[in-house]
């Protein structure tokens, strides 16, 4: 596997005001790493994957991509134009809990919108991309329907397919599956697992800790804004060391380890 | 008993109309003016900006809380004596109902834009797309298809507004029919035609109307989730 950091965070500190959401944050996603994000409500798991793409912009610290310094030093400060963050996040895809469709566009203009507006891709190449990337989360068929007549676990395979069709070099989940009935979460993981399979960077946060175990080559406890504890899913998610992660896993009930 | 006699007035149909015509251009400038002149008013009051929203708020909040009389007669009387340029009624009519209208077409848009949600902003921006983008491919075409019956209602209003006109004497339907009422010494019957022509434009308007958000409320699967 190659060693390079597909995105890396020093010193990351996010603060809302007075409250300090992230305390200091080092974090290196290596190409091809699938890294999962654990943690209680309001432990920042959000704020970290939205100050990677700078949906929110960190107070401290820095963020690379592909080895690159995102933003420019100036007087010890960072500065961030809004181009070159424009330009990131079509580098960095990212899928919402509630999956934020464009309900003004079918499925596959939903696909096509971004490589034609942002990245003045010509229509047909759109298209053709569009029709791959539905096709990529199994809904080909359902390229000419509106979001309204989508169940919820197919418009976030939309939705993924929304963030795919931009050729992202990381993808990142924030709980994709919780705002979905129980009994279509399924098909939304499979569609993420199959992306970790063919080797995509990822980072997902997620509760499904069944998941996590499979999917993750790597799994992070994020707690009060602090990773404090990380490793393989195998020994995080089975003899946790930090009293914090036993008690998040043991309130997992439902989690049972697969034999 | 009134003898009612509506020959003087049809004889004098065309005078009528030509009002007619004038009311209705006065109205289309405005509305053509006003719109893009109203969202550029509502995207200035959500600025983050402070100063700007701030100055964009005390235009808005001030052509909506002074009386379009006041407005007109100022721009029409009291602007030639600061600057010196002479306003026809017309321009003086049309920068009035312009602005006037601008003001309340710029809450239409806020209104409509602070009515999608955060989320797809959100997505926008996720995707890569610049604030201007965002809000042209995104935003403005599911807020516009919210904002339709407030901009229609809002549009009749302002046709109703423009008989003020009539008062610089500028020849829209409301200053013709006062001439040919003085003229004819048949106010009942003139104001009795003129009346239902209003009625019908605007009636004809909104019925019109009801037919396009139909239209647009099949047509889109889009408006809501
Ligand atoms: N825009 C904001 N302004 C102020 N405070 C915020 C903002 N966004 C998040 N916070 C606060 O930061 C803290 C961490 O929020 P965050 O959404 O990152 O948590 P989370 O781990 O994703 O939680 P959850 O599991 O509930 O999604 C919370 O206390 C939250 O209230
Ligand atoms: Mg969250």
């Amino acid at each position: 596997m190659s060693a390079e950091a597909v995105v890396e965070v020093r010193g990351l500190v996010k603060r809302f005001g007075d409250l300090e959401v992230l305390k200091g944050i080092d974090l290196k996603v290596r190409e091809g790493e699938t890294v999962v994000l654990l943690g209680v409500s309001g432990s920042g798991k959000s704020t970290l994957l939205r100050c990677i793409n700078f949906m929110e912009t960190p107070t401290e610290g820095r963020v690379f991509e592909s080895g690159k310094l995102v933003g420019t030093e100036k007087n010890g400060r960072m500065v961030y134009r809004e181009r070159e963050l424009c330009a990131l996040r079509t580098r960095i895809g990212m899928v919402f809990q509630h999956f934020n469709l464009f309900p003004h566009m079918t499925a596959l203009q939903n696909v096509m919108e971004g490589q034609t507006t942002v990245l003045r891709e010509s229509r047909e190449a759109a298209e053709k991309n569009a029709i791959e990337q539905l096709r990529r989360v199994g809904l080909e068929d359902k390229a000419f329907e509106y979001p309204a007549r989508l169940s919820g676990g197919q418009k976030q395979r939309v939705a993924i397919a929304r963030a795919l069709s931009m050729n992202p070099r990381v993808m990142l989940f924030d709980e994709v599956t919780s705002a979905l009935d129980p009994e279509l979460v399924g098909e939304v993981l499979k569609a993420i697992r199959q992306l970790a399979d063919e080797g995509m960077t990822m980072i997902i946060v997620t509760h499904e800790l069944g998941f996590a175990y499979h999917v993750a080559d790597r799994v992070l406890f994020l707690d009060g804004g602090e990773i404090i504890e990380q490793g393989p899913p195998a020994e995080i998610l089975v003899k946790p060391e930090t009293r914090r992660a036993k008690e998040f896993l043991e309130g997992h009930s439902l989690f049972k380890l697969p034999d | 008993m009134h003898q009612w006699d509506f020959s003087p007035v049809f004889s004098n149909l065309d005078f009528l109309l030509l009002g007619l015509y004038h009311t209705f251009l006065v109205t289309a400038l405005a509305l053509s003016f006003g719109i893009p002149i109203g969202l550029a008013l509502a995207l200035c009051r959500l600025s983050r900006f402070r100063l700007v929203s701030g100055v964009a708020t005390f235009i808005i909040e001030f052509f909506r809380t002074t009386p379009p009389l006041v407005q007109l007669f100022w721009f029409f009387f009291a602007l030639p004596i600061l600057i010196d340029v002479r306003m026809t009624p017309f321009v003086a009519s049309v920068a009035t109902f312009s602005i006037q209208s601008s003001a309340f077409f710029a809450e239409i848009f806020r209104g409509g834009i602070n009515s999608i949600e955060r989320g797809q902003w959100e997505a926008a921006k996720a995707i890569g797309m610049s604030y201007r983008q965002s809000l042209r491919r995104i935003i403005l075409p599911q807020a516009v298809k919210r904002m339709i019956p407030a901009f229609l209602e809002r549009s009749i209003e302002l046709l109703k507004t423009t008989t003020l006109i009539s008062t610089v004497s500028y020849a829209d339907l409301m200053f013709q029919a006062n001439e040919l009422a003085q003229k004819t010494f048949r106010p009942l019957e003139v104001y009795t035609v003129v009346a239902l022509m209003y009625f019908f434009l605007i009636f004809g308007f909104s019925y019109a109307s009801i037919h396009v958000e139909r239209f647009l409320a099949k047509s889109g699967e889009s408006t809501m989730r």
